[in-house]
């Protein structure tokens, strides 16, 4: 919880991370990629304030103390949301698994939710481990790479029958929010690898399902919310936008949480650290303290208020997730929530 | 590519520097020279010797053999140059694209078996994308000077005052084979061409606002990422 000016703001980090990058983890032969993947990481955090900055060995691989340290104990966060990324092609126990999360969820319990993943291409077999996954940690949500290179394919769509059979199988369990990773990938080269049309289809078939892009798309920001206006189920998740923007870039980040609140709406955005890129403390904190600018080029949009940054910093994803909020950091919930947009003439 | 050159001419760092200056990341539609993203650009006696960097060791290759290949088509084409060579340092498909680019192959053969497709969509795409992002630098410029915004649908290329905004988009339109005389209107869907109706204005303008400050926000970012990988570069000319 974080109180301002007399204001209790109920804060959810719906993306963060506990991973193992340290040299002894890589895989032999691999190296390469595996230093160069979180070295690249690591340049994201100097996008973020200086005394924030971390060096290279403990972004490496940090410990449970400090990772409660900054989340709990000075960041200001009540639940904190795992997003996994196993990358285990290049790091031999994985990058950051549902299982490493999973046991620091145990060792802390009341702290932490879970997020798992699956990948159509495992067939039957990654079903039943998907299944396995979701019911020993109790997932409610997916984190999910449509553009991760396997064997000879060079990604998959949401749009595919077998991603379909795993989206029925979510909802079966009670998995009902749908990470989508539409940020910088790599492969396949040739294709512009973040088109979210795959996520516009399954939205529209799957209404039970919330779908959450994450880094709201970016680079392709226009994309994502031309398509999230003609989706009621469709939320952006703000990890990147804040830990990247908001110190580095400000008057970006102006523009950017503008156009968010103007075609998405105050109930569809989601707040996410991004740890170990970014602490939440500084973004916490900055969000609460910023506001729209004065600015000719921002006419547009109108500023903030504190309900409308009760709801992106967690009250959204309490709602998304079931979370618990204590009465007094509640706001008056819309029943339903819809797309904002602009209609025509 | 065999380029014929005067021999008489000699080319010097200045004149390679300009060419680079014509070059594009095509997502970002700014020039590589103010990006940061020339690394090291010497001229010597006919052979000019080029450097590219970007921002992180991931980026999206195939931008990166966009900017390597007319990297090099641009430096080839300087009178006086009679060797060229241009290199991506610090990235993960370095080798690739430099040796793809080293011999004029195309992208699909530089990178066999993991991309089917060259890559002209892809920075047709991009270019409609610029268009709608210039539309909104030129249409904020217009309402400042005193248009009002029901005239804009209304509007010819011709009844734009000229400014370099206006220049540039209608360079991004010709690239892209859309209407660019001065009768042409104002505001054209990217895609066909086609004037926006004036029921249509408000959402158009909407969404070219929305694409210029993604492609601003994406080039902030960038831009952030450079000056953390290589720092000192802020001291550099023209890298805002």
């Amino acid at each position: 919880m974080y109180e301002k000016d007399g204001e209790k703001y109920f804060v959810v980090d719906a993306h963060t991370h506990f991973w193992d990058a340290s040299p002894q983890n890589w895989v032999p032969g691999q190296e390469e990629y595996a230093k160069g993947w979180i070295e690249c990481f690591h340049a994201y955090q100097g996008l973020g304030p200086k005394e924030t900055h971390w060096p290279i060995d403990r972004f490496q691989k940090y410990s449970d103390e400090l990772m409660m340290h900054d989340l709990f104990e000075v960041g200001h966060v009540d639940k904190a949301i795992f997003q996994p990324t196993n990358l285990r092609q290049w790091y031999t126990t994985g990058f950051n698994t549902t299982e490493t999360d999973g046991a620091m969820a145990e060792r802390h319990p009341g702290k932490f939710l879970v997020n798992t993943t699956f990948d159509p291409r495992e067939g039957d077999a990654g079903m039943r481990a998907f299944e396995e996954r979701v019911k020993r940690y109790g997932c409610k949500g997916v984190k999910l790479y449509t553009a991760e290179w396997r064997g000879d394919s060079r990604g998959w769509s949401l749009k595919d029958p077998e991603a379909a059979r795993y989206l029925e199988k979510c909802e079966e369990l009670g998995v009902k929010n749908i990470h989508v990773h539409k940020g910088p990938t790599i492969w396949p080269l040739d294709k512009d690898a973040f088109d979210v049309s795959d996520v516009d289809h399954v939205a529209t078939n799957f209404q039970g399902l919330n779908f959450i892009v994450e880094h709201v798309g970016l680079p392709r920001i226009e994309d994502f919310c031309f398509m999230a206006t003609q989706e009621r189920n469709v939320y952006a998740g703000l990890a990147v936008v804040v830990g990247g923007l908001m110190h580095a870039r400000p008057k970006f980040f102006a523009k950017v949480m503008g156009e968010l609140m103007f075609w998405l709406g105050e109930d569809k955005l989601i707040f996410g650290a991004d740890y170990a890129i970014w602490e939440p403390k500084w973004q916490v904190e900055g969000f609460v303290d910023w506001n729209m600018p004065a600015d000719d080029e921002l006419s547009d949009f109108p500023p903030l208020t504190t309900a409308q940054k009760k709801k992106i910093l967690g009250l959204n994803a309490a709602r998304l997730y079931d979370i618990e909020v204590p009465p007094e950091m509640r706001v008056d919930a819309p029943e339903a929530v819809e797309p904002v947009g602009v209609p025509n003439s | 590519m065999t380029a014929i050159h005067d021999r008489n001419v000699r080319a010097d760092h200045a004149s390679v520097w300009s060419a680079l200056a014509t070059v594009r990341d095509p997502e970002l539609d700014e020039p590589l020279t103010d990006l940061g993203f020339v690394a090291r650009c010497e001229v010597a006696a006919g052979r000019a010797q080029v450097e590219l960097r970007l921002p992180t060791y991931f980026c999206a290759p195939n931008f990166a053999f966009l900017m390597v290949a007319d990297a090099y088509d641009a430096v080839a084409a300087v009178p006086g140059i009679e060797e060229t060579e241009v290199v991506l340092q610090d990235h993960f498909a370095a080798e690739a694209i430099n040796r793809g680019v080293a011999a004029r192959s195309g992208f699909v053969a530089s990178f066999e078996g993991e991309a089917a497709d060259e890559l002209d969509s892809l920075r047709a795409d991009f270019l409609r994308k610029a268009v709608l992002a210039g539309t909104d630098r030129v249409c904020r410029a217009v309402l400042a000077a005193g248009f009002d915004a029901d005239d804009l649908p209304g509007l010819t290329l011709g009844e734009v005052p000229s400014t370099v905004d206006i220049e540039r988009l209608r360079a991004r339109r010709r690239e892209l084979g859309l209407p660019a005389a001065d009768g042409d209107p104002l505001l054209i869907d990217p895609g066909s061409g086609a004037g926006v109706a004036a029921g249509n204005a408000k959402r158009h303008l909407a969404f070219a606002r929305l694409t210029r400050t993604s492609m601003e926000a994406n080039s902030g970012v960038c831009r952030g990422m450079l000056r953390v990988r290589y720092p000192g570069i802020e001291k550099e000319e023209g890298t805002g």
